[in-house]
């Protein structure tokens, strides 16, 4: 069955189930990686993108219930040759070790920044509360966070 | 295996010696190895195995180490830009793939730098001297004369020749045995190599480039799951696959023993399958009996035990009259690797050949355990390293490779990719097993610690694939015709096992230390980053907190007090300055702060590291506001890539320390999913200053050292603020109240 679905301002056609959990369409008809399988129970943030301007977990959202609105994964946020602010801000402050929760993080962050886009340290750790890192970079994280939002100030 | 065998005299004589290539013949030079060469060229002395110019004036470096989200690529290439005299940017690494590169067995123990980095620098010092003395007879000069610099030779007469031009003339020139004869250059000469030089592949995982072995998508490419047993011993008693084979898309259910595997076209699809092959299958009451939680500490020095003494000094002279004695007993739960994303891999059997591609530590061992499983020769089994979610340690990876290769058979000539669900990892992924150690010593009145016995009881750390002896993979022991596990492997000191740092770094007169390897093994038990160094310096560094309060003296002062090594006092001195250590101030029953010292593996780096906590007495919660360790690690590779490890590494320390055990009852494991076992959140983490000493001796690995005593010091900053002292990890909000009532 056929569903339109508008991912990083592109309309596609994909030929899923409707309870299709949004994360498979991404990563397996769309060809996108950032959006990573971590948990599939909602917990661990690997697999957020943004929908319809929300931070949502793509693993627990069906393809049916995404409808018109619009899915920005971290590949619409910018390219290796024309990174987004975030991403810059995150490789200048070398804000990762694995880089699988990193999609999470920088998804998270493009929200927040969004919504206050001169968030302070506090708010920051809070934002990203549902993220889970292992590799320990949660303090890089916040200085990436507030590098790119001085940058996008700018 | 250890810095000794780098020093460029012994380089030297090691002139002339002459073993097969690796790349012709696998395995050959064993037993005709130098002791001279670097520990990962012994068996690999091709120079072409290292390094080739390539005809895109690129240079391709082979690794047999692999990136495991520590950054090794990066540094490697650094190395190999310096000592080569090329841009960092010409270098191209190629990472721990059985078809084509140099086997350096596995990517553990925090020596990839000086293993790799030493093998990489010796080729490439080689490397740049045939260069340069065909350079020389191209020009009519002398070798001497010439100056290297970014790719280019350069005779005093201003003739010039790339490096790419000098090797065209000659397509054998860079082969050969690497003999180490060339002279590496002086740390005071490096350029790239101290230079806190971004993280090559990070521009590409930022951005969503295809990176890990999740990103693979081969044509014709299906998706497969596992349905594992529901506790450890269960057998498969029947399954019902009629219902399973006609879901949508399913192309195969594998079936083999009690493995159980089902592959389908759409990964959703698989998912969907291997839920109905779970409620399909029905399986035995058996369980192995697990140790009762409540009480991890005696349950494991019940188990049955081969005891061996690993350290002693001073045993036939007896302990001085007038001591005070003090005894401590600790323990620690079995943790979790935990890694973000659950173990995948890709397996394709094409025309005969099955090739793996696979997140795993060790590409050439795990070749070895598949190729036994799947009884096929290892030269037609191929295991190509891709980068995969963090890795700590021994996790899934290399099961799920044997998993994917399984199902890969049961669909020949299509690949499989299958990557297992997040309670696959967390049910049966080795874990770092529970350890407890036990401390008594002597004191003197001039407060000197006179004699000192440790015992340390815990399942072996090491249980990798590529032992002798059986198949260190989850799978095989399910099979219908099933493997055996390896038994554990002896690791002497001073690397040890559940030993590892159990011999102090400390001056003391008289000592015995033995380790206790448990040799029942109810929970699986595998490698995680320290083995048993985290719970053995969590015991001796929170005992030395304890003598120093029997003896009257500040922790600091304890410490320098029972130390010689001045790169250790350095240390110690450096963090307490940093952090305005002040001799002998109180807790003051919320607020304290604690201090500890390792010398990880007691050859390699060292740290010092000063907590700050605050308890909340009232909910039980240990708040960490700030860190601050100081490291030396010798010489300096990349010192933001290192500062990164070792601030990463204190982060999840404080995890550990504060909320993480595998739960489980008597049956089977209870902790599935992130809320079974939460780990540190952003809020929660503390601010980290970490200082790197300044030093031009040899590297030491920075990975691992800065673990262990994160987790004494936070212990100990525990008892200065409360008075109370918690022996056991984690130290949860429950222990925290019990030890406050």
């Amino acid at each position: 069955m056929s569903h339109r679905i508008a991912v990083n301002g592109e309309l596609h056609l994909v030929d899923a189930a409707p309870d299709t959990p949004l994360l498979y369409v991404l990563r397996n008809d769309l060809g996108l990686n950032g959006p990573k399988f971590g948990c599939g129970l909602g917990q661990c943030g690997a697999c957020a993108a943004i929908v319809g301007g929300k931070l949502t977990r793509t693993c627990s959202i069906a393809l049916r219930d995404v409808g018109e609105d619009q899915v920005t994964t971290l590949e619409g946020l910018g390219t290796v040759q024309k990174p987004h602010p975030l991403q810059r801000s995150f490789i200048d402050e070398q804000a990762a070790q694995c880089g699988y929760c990193s999609n999470g993080m920088i998804m998270a962050a493009k929200v927040l920044l969004d919504r206050n886009p001169n968030p302070s340290e506090e708010e920051i750790r809070n934002a990203l509360e549902d993220q889970l890192c292992r590799c320990g970079v949660h303090n890089r994280v916040v200085h990436a966070v507030r590098r790119a939002a001085e940058a996008l100030a700018k | 295996m250890t810095d000794k065998d780098l020093s460029r005299r012994r380089f030297s004589q090691s002139l002339g010696i002459v073993v097969a290539a690796f790349a012709l013949a696998p395995g050959a030079a064993f037993g005709q190895a130098s002791g001279a060469l670097p520990f990962s060229l012994r068996n690999n002395r091709r120079l072409e195995g290292w390094i080739r110019l390539e005809p895109d004036e690129t240079v391709t470096v082979f690794t047999g180490k692999a990136e495991l989200g520590q950054g090794i690529l990066t540094a490697l290439a650094q190395i190999a830009a310096d000592e080569l005299d090329v841009g960092f940017d010409k270098i191209r690494m190629v990472s721990a793939d059985t078809s084509r590169g140099p086997d350096e067995q596995y990517t553990f123990g925090s020596q990839s730098v000086e293993q790799s980095g030493s093998a990489i620098r010796a080729a490439s010092a080689q490397a740049r001297g045939i260069l340069l003395a065909a350079a020389a007879r191209r020009f009519d000069a002398r070798p001497e004369g010439l100056h290297t610099k970014a790719g280019v030779i350069a005779a005093p007469d201003g003739k010039r020749a790339t490096f790419w031009e000098v090797a065209s003339a000659d397509l054998d020139l860079l082969k050969g045995d690497i003999t180490a004869a060339a002279a590496p250059k002086k740390p005071s000469d490096y350029s790239i190599v101290g230079k806190s030089i971004n993280r090559i592949d990070l521009p590409g995982k930022l951005t969503g480039a295809p990176s890990y072995v999740q990103d693979m998508r081969l044509p014709g490419m299906v998706f497969a799951r596992v349905v594992r047993p529901p506790r450890y011993g269960a057998k498969l008693v029947s399954l019902d696959e009629a219902a399973v084979r006609s879901l949508p898309g399913v192309v195969a259910v594998v079936r083999d023993g009690n493995f159980l595997a089902v592959a389908a076209k759409r990964e959703e699809q698989a998912i969907a399958a291997r839920n109905a092959l779970a409620s399909a299958a029905r399986w035995s009451d058996e369980a192995v009996p697990l140790p009762d939680i409540a009480d991890l500490r005696g349950e494991l020095k019940r188990l049955r035990a081969e005891t061996i003494v690993v350290g002693a000094a001073g045993q036939s002279e007896p302990v001085p009259d007038q001591v005070k004695r003090v005894s401590g007993e600790y323990a620690r739960s079995y943790l979790s690797h935990a890694s973000i994303g659950p173990s995948c891999a890709v397996a394709w059997l094409k025309d005969g050949r099955m090739t793996v591609w696979s997140h795993t530590q060790g590409a050439f061992p795990l070749r070895g355990d598949l190729a036994k499983v799947l009884r096929m020769p290892n030269a037609q089994v191929d295991v190509v390293h891709m980068p995969g979610a963090g890795c700590y340690g021994h996790n899934g990876a290399d099961d799920v490779a044997l998993d994917a290769a399984l199902v890969a058979r049961a669909v020949a000539g299509a690949p499989v990719k299958l990557q297992w669900m997040r309670d696959d990892e967390f049910a049966w992924a080795p874990f770092g097993p529970g350890m407890t150690m036990r401390v008594e010593a002597a004191l003197a009145p001039d407060g000197k610690i006179v004699d000192w016995s440790y015992d340390v009881w815990s399942n072996s750390h090491a249980m990798r694939p590529g032992q002798a002896g059986g198949v260190n993979l989850l799978a095989a022991w399910d099979l219908g015709t099933p493997f055996v596990k390896s038994p554990p492997p002896h690791i002497p000191q001073p690397f040890g096992d559940g030993d590892r740092n159990a011999v102090p770094s400390y001056e003391l007169p008289r000592k015995e230390i033995r380790n206790h390897l448990l040799l029942d093994a109810p929970v699986r038990n595998g490698s995680f980053r320290t083995l048993g160094a985290h719970g053995n310096i969590f015991a001796i560094e929170s005992f030395m907190d304890e003598l120093a309060d029997v003896a009257g003296s500040d922790p600091l002062a304890f410490r320098l007090a029972h130390l010689r090594d001045p790169r250790a006092r350095a240390v110690l001195q450096a963090v307490a300055d940093k952090a305005g250590w002040i001799p002998g101030k109180k807790g003051d029953g919320r607020n304290g702060r604690g201090i500890a010292y390792c010398r990880y593996k007691s050859i390699g780096m060292y740290a010092a590291v000063v907590v700050d906590v605050e308890v909340d007495r009232e909910t039980g919660v240990i708040k960490v506001p700030r860190i601050v360790m100081a490291a030396d690690i010798g010489l300096v590779v990349n010192s933001d890539g290192a500062k990164n490890q070792l601030e990463g590494g204190i982060v999840q320390a404080v995890s550990l320390t504060l909320k993480e055990q595998v739960a489980f009852d008597r049956r089977e494991i209870t902790s599935r999913d992130w809320s079974g076992y939460p780990i540190l959140t952003f809020p929660e983490v503390p601010n980290v200053e970490v200082i790197l000493m300044d030093r031009s001796d040899p590297s030491w690995g920075a990975g691992e050292g800065s673990l262990p005593p994160t987790s004494a010091a936070l212990a100990n900053a525990f008892a200065h603020a409360t008075g109370r002292r918690i022996r056991e990890l984690p130290m949860t909000p429950e222990r925290v109240k019990a030890s406050l009532s």
